[in-house]
């Protein structure tokens, strides 16, 4: 026969299933969704990278430091100028930005800037011409959050430190800097003529030297660079270019689309398993019109040709579907996220995204469908002749064809699975996760219908033996509807447990401080006053913490270098040559926790070596230095030699002034220092009078309010609880049409027995409660396997990808097993709608 | 020609066996319009779907035009069905998303064979549905649905048609204009014509009349000579 013929045949006899298939079909619609979505938004973000690596570095290079550049690099620099090299120049550092006219005060990033600033790009601003101005006159541009901060006004006149400068314009976008960076402090930008009439870089002062190099076009910027390197390293100047820069930035995109990519991926399989229970209850239905087709003289071939046929358009439209809602999230996801990426995204379609997600899509809709559509070819013609339900369509673990399509459906998976994540071990391990899953869900499906087998007493009241025998009666739907429902709750709870670990994180940073002012840059002459200020105001001074700047010198009497060569660890991490912001006391704090040898003991005064105590994960990972080794110390040109006596676990996570390094008093204490100051304000509206105060007095200080902190800590974990919301309620939305197709997949049976019981008298309420009790059964079956699995599943992912501690939430995961349990109900009690519009007489008539 | 020799069909039930068709022989030439009669579990529908190739006996062949059925695939017998047999069944088994022109189309296709749609036509016209084309069954009474079942059935041109009970689910006026035009359609057409049934008026009409009961040929009528093969026989027949 012709295969047009067939097709037309097989379009035709699909008439009246189309809508019930296409529903079976769409399980898979949100997971090709979410691919085709995610594909395109990180083609785009590559795209969009590539164009514009150059502006989100700075330049070709860029050279950073959180100290001047030394003379020799600063010669440098002058001497690419000379030259014509277009250099940009940016000093980054936090000061109080003080609003005379409304009296506001506001910790800001300002930011010095010279002529050639930016170097890619270009800066927009409200009004237009205000970067311009930059060059002209003593004026600022700032962010808009400012002046909603300091109720200040485009014209007024802004101090930052002993400078005054008039407020330009406001900034509408930055190359190469997220409007998410100016959370913590507003950006405030000045020419870099003004920075010493602040007088804000003095002594101890932190600050970050920043310099871009942009090179005439061909000329390869790694290649460029190389020269300067040992110079740069040795200055401690860190190097950067815009072809690392491009490389990390793609590296990012990629494992960040490979993560979102496996959630993707879940949902494409959870739709496969909704199609496979879909097209079985399909495949029930239609053993007549198979049986008679059989008759008629259609080989199994045949058959199975005209159900494919069916099965592919309606996976098709099904993955078409998820396609264009796929692309419609893409266009909205820079929305979103624009806050948090440092690049304008120039959203396009992308059509090998687009062909990949239809063609994973129609791939795992048509792999799960054959399955079930493969028993069709074993209905027996005398099926026309003579109904036999028992010999219906089952499926047969010795026919070769569904050996077949099991096994390619085993190496789909892995294979996707390798596809989506970066590594093939990952990939593996994900594909083994799943099938961790399935057997659990499986198993667990199999122990409820054994239990209920076993447990169910004659005793018990009519309704809720009925309802508990459903579960292990031939043709039961436990299974599908455990799987289905355990992984549905596993995906979302899952999701959910990493989100609230990860924002619980935030909540206990904010709640567990002590004070709520922090007040840092304080010069050693005035400590005083800050403390008088504070305590005049009749606040309290929590504590006032010395800090002492410092670098490593010698490490058990070797150069840092050569120390970090005999510990194998190459040239030597970031924690040999960084300058280290240390502090002396003889007591702990209460974010420390000794994890090893003893607290600082009494000082012998012929001693020349001093106790300190490391932070435990410096010492181990990046020091690479034990108990009693030896440290000396650079304190600013004076060496102090320091014996290693303990180490401390710190809680870095919250605002109290912590230290990789502690000293004994008696080694530092002379040496020249500032101090950091953590005030308790008792009303809160007092805090800004407090700031506005000390800024006037001393204008080098500045203070951080933590509960405007803690606010926009909030509002950044909204903006990302959002996301995840949606994630979540995303695969939530998933779950719905695959445990339709789970409970159509048994629709029919359930529907018989509720006719014939009807018919043999039962109420419409008792055979209500028959199906409540049933598909409560498995609602919640379904909600604990998938809260226990994502308890793992959670558990692994905050502890090894997050690397923070991990706590069950037993609300959110309660209360998505309640959604899921209604759900199942639900969805379950809606198939009892036909049962009571029919007649009895036409329902079985139908069954 | 139809030839069945030595049918028995046996069903495994724990560990008895249970024969429900025992040594069932006989010969029905081309032409014949033949009943089976017999009463509820006599083996008549058993009896039916060996003769058509539906099922595989447990012993015993079956040959139709001299091609054996039991040396054909399960693939092969129904390429057989689709050239050679035709079907009509008690509950008409039209398939429900076809409407009636194209449930009678598919025994065509199936075959690959061109101008389907005509045929389907002019035999819908034939069984008087001439207008009823583009409706579905649903949209047809039991006596219409049959109609099509019989249009479908003679759309191929058959050898042999095969028909169980089909005035089963129809009222006796409706049962016998289809019983008229089963038969006139046999006579146009030229196909063999073996038909289970209970009704005795039915059954009366046939050529020649096999009795079962218990699995067993028990009586084997002639009416019309002409019509006659070899007796029908079973072992251990009274």
């Amino acid at each position: 026969m012709k295969l047009g013929m067939l097709a037309r045949l097989a379009w035709r006899e699909s008439r009246t299933a189309r809508r019930r298939l296409l529903l079976y079909m769409s399980s898979i619609s949100l997971g090709v969704a979410a691919l085709v979505a995610i594909d395109s938004f990180a083609s785009n973000t590559r795209e969009s990278v590539r164009a514009q690596s150059r502006a989100l570095l700075g330049g070709d290079v860029a050279f950073s430091s959180n100290q001047k550049f030394p003379a020799a690099v600063d010669t440098l620099f002058d001497s690419l100028s000379t030259a014509g090299v277009p250099l940009a120049r940016v000093t980054t550092f936090g000061s109080m930005a003080f609003v005379g006219r409304t009296g506001g005060t506001r910790l800001t990033q300002v930011r010095a800037i010279n002529a050639s600033f930016p170097l890619y790009g270009d800066v927009v601003t409200a009004p237009d011409g205000a970067w311009a101005r930059l060059r002209t006159g003593q004026v600022a541009v700032v962010d808009p959050t400012l002046l909603v901060a300091l109720d200040a006004q485009v014209g007024d006149s802004l101090t930052i430190g002993y400078a005054q400068f008039e407020i330009a314009g406001t900034l509408t976008s930055v190359p190469g800097d997220p409007g998410i960076a100016s959370a913590i402090g507003p950006r405030v930008f000045i020419d870099e003529r003004w920075l010493s009439e602040t007088q804000l870089l003095g002594f101890g002062s932190r600050a970050q030297y920043e310099a871009f190099v942009k090179l005439p076009p061909g000329v390869n910027s790694p290649k460029w660079v190389a020269p300067l390197r040992p110079m740069m390293l040795k200055a401690n100047v860190r190097t950067r270019t815009v072809v690392q820069q491009e490389i990390n930035f793609t590296e990012a995109i990629g494992q960040m689309a490979s993560f979102l990519g496996l959630v993707g991926l879940i949902a494409l399989l959870l739709g496969g398993v909704g199609v496979a229970s879909g097209v079985h209850a399909f495949v029930t239905r239609k053993v007549d019109t198979v049986a008679v087709l059989r008759c008629l003289g259609a080989t199994s071939s045949q058959v199975l040709f005209i159900y494919v046929i069916q099965a592919a358009a309606m996976g098709f439209i099904g993955a078409a579907f998820g396609a264009v809602l796929g692309i419609a999230i893409q266009f909205g996801l820079p929305l979103v996220v624009k806050d948090f990426l440092p690049l304008d995204v120039q959203v396009s379609l992308d059509p090998a995204a687009l062909g990949t997600g239809l063609a994973v899509g129609v791939c795992v809709a048509l792999i799960f469908a054959l399955r079930p559509l493969l028993a069709l070819r074993r209905v027996s013609p005398l099926q026309a002749l003579r109904r036999d339900d028992a010999a219906l369509v089952r499926a047969s673990l010795r026919d070769p064809a569904t050996q077949l399509v099991n096994v390619t459906l085993i190496a789909s998976v892995i294979l996707l699975a390798i596809g989506r994540a970066d590594t093939v071990p990952r990939g593996l391990m994900f594909a083994v996760g799943i099938g961790i899953s399935l057997v659990v869900l499986f198993s667990a499906a199999w122990l409820l219908s054994e239990g209920a087998r076993r447990l169910v007493r004659p005793g018990w009241p009519y309704v809720l033996r009925q309802g508990v025998a459903n579960l292990y009666r031939p043709a039961n739907q436990t299974r599908s509807v455990v799987i289905a429902l355990g992984f549905g709750s596993f995906l979302v709870t899952t999701i959910y447990l990493v989100q609230e670990n990860l924002v619980r994180q935030f909540d206990i940073t904010a709640a567990a401080s002590r004070g709520n002012l922090v007040m840092f840059d304080i010069q050693d002459d005035q400590r005083e006053g800050v403390e008088r200020a504070i305590v005049d105001g009749k606040h309290q001074v929590i504590s006032m913490t010395p800090i002492v700047t410092m670098r490593i010198a010698k490490i058990n009497g070797v150069d840092p270098q050569e120390h970090a060569r005999q510990s194998g660890q190459g040239r030597g991490s970031w924690a040999y040559r960084r300058e280290y912001r240390s502090t002396y006391r003889d007591t702990m704090v209460v974010t420390e926790k000794l994890t090893a040898g003893k607290w600082f003991g009494e000082h012998a005064a012929d001693d020349t070596l001093h106790e300190v105590s490391l932070e435990q994960e410096l010492a181990n990972e990046n020091l690479r230095v034990k108990i009693g080794d030896v440290i000396t110390w650079d304190v600013q040109g004076v060496l102090v030699s320091t014996k290693v006596t303990s180490l401390r676990e710190v809680d870095w996570g919250r605002f109290d002034p912590n230290f990789f390094a502690v000293f004994t008093p008696s080694a530092i204490r002379g040496a020249p220092k500032q101090w950091a100051a953590v005030a308790a304000v008792s009303d809160e509206s007092a805090i800004a009078p407090l700031q506005r105060r000390i800024v006037e007095r001393f204008p080098n200080v500045a203070s951080l309010d933590i509960s405007l902190v803690r606010k926009t800590i909030n509002d950044i974990v909204n903006k990302v609880s959002l996301a995840i919301r949606f994630l979540a309620l995303f695969s939530l939305g998933m779950g719905v049409p695959v445990l339709f197709s789970a409970v159509a997949a048994t629709r029919r049976d359930r529907l018989r027995e509720s006719v014939l019981l009807k018919t043999l008298g039962a109420t419409q309420r008792q055979v209500l409660r028959i199906l409540f009790a049933e598909y409560a059964l498995l609602g919640t079956l379904g909600g604990i396997c998938g809260m226990g699995l994502a308890t793992v599943g959670g558990w692994a992912l905050v502890t090894f990808v997050f690397e923070a501690p991990f706590q069950f939430a037993f609300g959110p995961a309660a209360t998505i097993a309640a959604v899921m349990l209604g759900m199942a109900v639900g969805i379950g009690l809606l198939t009892a709608r036909e049962v009571f519009r029919e007649t009895p007489m036409a329902a079985l008539r139908e069954a | 020609m139809l030839v069945a020799r030595d049918l028995t069909k046996e069903y495994q039930s724990g560990s008895h066996t249970l024969a429900v068709l025992k040594d069932v022989t006989f010969t029905i030439p081309q032409g014949a319009f033949v009943a089976i009669v017999g009463p509820s579990g006599s083996g008549k529908t058993t009896l039916l779907g060996l003769l058509a190739g539906l099922d595989v006996p447990s012993r015993g062949t079956v040959e139709i035009d001299g091609v054996g059925l039991h040396e054909l695939s399960e693939d092969s017998r129904a390429l057989l069905r689709g050239q050679k047999v035709g079907f009509v069944f008690q509950s008409f088994q039209l398939i429900p998303t076809l409407t009636a022109l194209e449930n009678v189309q598919v025994p065509m296709e199936l075959r690959g064979e061109a101008g389907a749609p005509e045929r389907a036509r002019e035999l819908l016209t034939r069984v008087g549905l001439g207008d009823r084309l583009d409706h579905f069954p649903t949209q047809l009474s039991g006596g219409e649905q049959q109609r099509v079942a019989l249009a479908r059935a003679f759309s191929t041109r058959p050898r042999i048609l095969f028909a169980d009970e089909p005035t089963g689910n129809l009222d006796g006026q409706t049962g016998a204009k289809i019983v008229e035009l089963l038969t006139a359609l046999n006579r146009e057409e030229g196909a063999t014509v073996v038909l289970v049934t209970h009704e005795r008026g039915l059954a009366d009409r046939a050529q020649r009349l096999i009795r079962l009961a218990d699995g067993l040929v028990v009586e084997d009528r002639v009416s019309d000579p002409a019509a006659a093969g070899d007796v029908a026989s079973s072992a251990g027949a009274a």
